[in-house]
């Protein structure tokens, strides 16, 4: 075997470990392994069509080695959790939780770009409830628009302004009155995590 | 019959209505809610996806004051029916699992050991109070409003345990026994992209312009949803759909509740129906004889 192969391979075993940890840590996880390569999952998927690699072929690139390529791809964060996949599974696949465990693995592995849409709102999101303890859609908002399109946030500003105009958007966050609570939790489990 | 009501932070502003509708609709039939006090956000799909122990630690943090209250969870947004079901599944299938979840909510005080059912509102109007009682008080007819009823994806799947994951019926029968005209609505379970709307615009475009066609197709004059992120999609959007895709749809979306609270004789304004994007015009409601009403 060529040398320069060798840290590939060594990457790919050490993301296929991670991988079977995230995948034992939720009901039927192992299932995944009697994937029959039936085509269900994606022919279920609403948002198949826009995907580069299919659910189905997923699991034959995961077989074939490939778990670094499946991370880099647009599919795993496309997925809208619609459960139609999990449903229809003959085998009792949870492939939406098996999406899932790879998006925490490339969060993990720190596999995304900079200014990557649901990475970016992802980390507004979870601040938000650091900070107040419930989500606040303006702040979330411009938090994600400014870290990702500025000028999709002015895009926006007609829909903000009808919403507002019928009390359906707040100007102000709601900070629960026990944060101390809801903050005392997320560092505990946090630190039982080892983040 | 009395629940721990568990609203969400969606219901707080952009699905007002729904959090109107569902308590007035509730107040009407006598079912108790106490929401459930200080509450915090569920943790959403996207926490979910980050951190599993932190998400369900959060997550946990309601439904152990719920269990404190010592009642089961009404929760009327798809999304926090899911999270919190969720972690009632994890807490019950992992020992160890459960006994990471309590160690970090014993940080305040709390702990929680999956006493708690989580139930939406379809299913306890539909399997706690009934159609036909529900149909018997009501003051109101949808005199043949032709409605489609649109379900999404997280209160029949993955965990559905009241209604079919492919053809869920409940909210059809209901607003029938209500008097509306229900359309055949073949995608009542595809997908509104969620969060997508904001992370793939495009997509999400493409996925709720279907959605639209196919209601309007039907002979739809108003689509009734169950979820304040489908409500949001389906109604908000529409200016920027109508410009992507050359088309003209102006189809009011309300919650299931807002009809029910309509046909039960709730003052239309009570119910948020003055905050919808996209006003139902004529809701044709026709006054029943009085002695058909009972209550």
């Amino acid at each position: 075997m060529p040398k320069t192969t060798e840290p590939v391979l060594k990457r790919e075993a050490e993301l296929r470990a991670a991988f079977w940890d995230q995948v034992r840590s939720f009901p039927d996880g192992q299932k995944i392994k009697n994937c029959l390569q039936c085509g269900t999952c994606t022919g279920t998927c609403p948002v198949s069509y826009t995907m580069d690699i299919t659910p189905r072929e997923t699991v034959a690139l995961f077989r074939a080695g490939m778990l670094e390529e499946i991370l880099h791809s647009r599919t795993i964060w496309i997925c809208a959790s619609c459960y139609s996949c999990t449903v229809r599974c003959p085998q009792g696949i949870r492939v939406t939780d098996t999406l899932y465990a790879l998006k925490r693995l490339a969060m993990d592995k720190k596999i995304y770009p900079d200014n990557f849409p649901v990475y970016a709102l992802s980390r507004a999101f979870v601040h938000n409830l650091y900070k107040y303890g419930r989500n606040f859609e303006l702040g979330l908002g411009a938090a994600y628009f400014l870290k990702t399109n500025l000028m999709k946030a002015f895009g926006q500003a007609g829909f903000g302004i009808a919403m507002m105009s019928r009390g359906r958007l707040s100007l102000r966050p709601h900070t629960i009155k026990k944060i101390h609570e809801m903050r005392a939790i997320i560092d505990r489990a946090n630190e039982l995590e080892g983040v | 019959m009395e629940f721990a009501y568990y609203p969400g932070c969606s219901l707080e502003y952009t699905a007002k209505p729904y959090d109107q509708s569902v308590r007035e609709v509730f107040r009407v039939l006598g079912i108790g809610l106490r929401e459930i006090e200080d509450w915090n956000c569920c943790g959403a799909t996207m926490y979910m996806s980050v951190n599993k122990l932190v998400a369900f630690s959060v997550s946990a943090r309601n439904l152990a004051i719920a269990q404190k209250m010592g009642c089961d969870v009404c929760a009327p947004c798809s999304s926090c029916y899911t999270i919190l079901r969720k972690t009632n599944q994890y807490v019950q299938w992992d020992p160890h699992a459960k006994s990471r979840i309590n160690e970090a909510l014993k940080a305040a005080n709390l702990s929680y050991d999956a006493q708690v059912n989580v139930r939406h509102p379809l299913d306890i109007l539909v399997n706690d109070v009934g159609v036909d009682t529900i149909a018997a008080k009501a003051r109101y007819r949808l005199d043949g409003l032709r409605v489609a009823c649109y379900y999404g994806c997280q209160i029949v799947r993955p965990n559905a345990d009241f209604d079919d994951p492919d053809d869920p019926q409940t909210m059809d029968k209901l607003l029938a026994a209500l008097g509306a005209e229900i359309v055949p609505y073949p995608d009542k379970v595809r997908c509104c992209g969620g969060m997508l709307m904001t992370t793939y615009e495009e997509v999400a475009q493409n996925l709720n312009h279907n959605l639209l066609r196919c209601a309007d197709e039907n002979g739809a004059e108003v689509i009734a949803t169950v979820c304040p992120l489908c409500q949001m999609n389906l109604e908000a959007y529409q200016p920027q759909i109508n410009q992507r895709y050359g088309s003209a749809y102006k189809m009011p979306v309300v919650y299931f509740t807002q009809l029910i609270g309509l046909a039960l004789g709730i003052e239309p304004a009570k119910l948020g129906m003055d905050s919808l994007l996209v006003k139902l015009a004529n809701p044709r409601l026709k006054a029943k004889k009085t002695a058909e009403v009972t209550a």
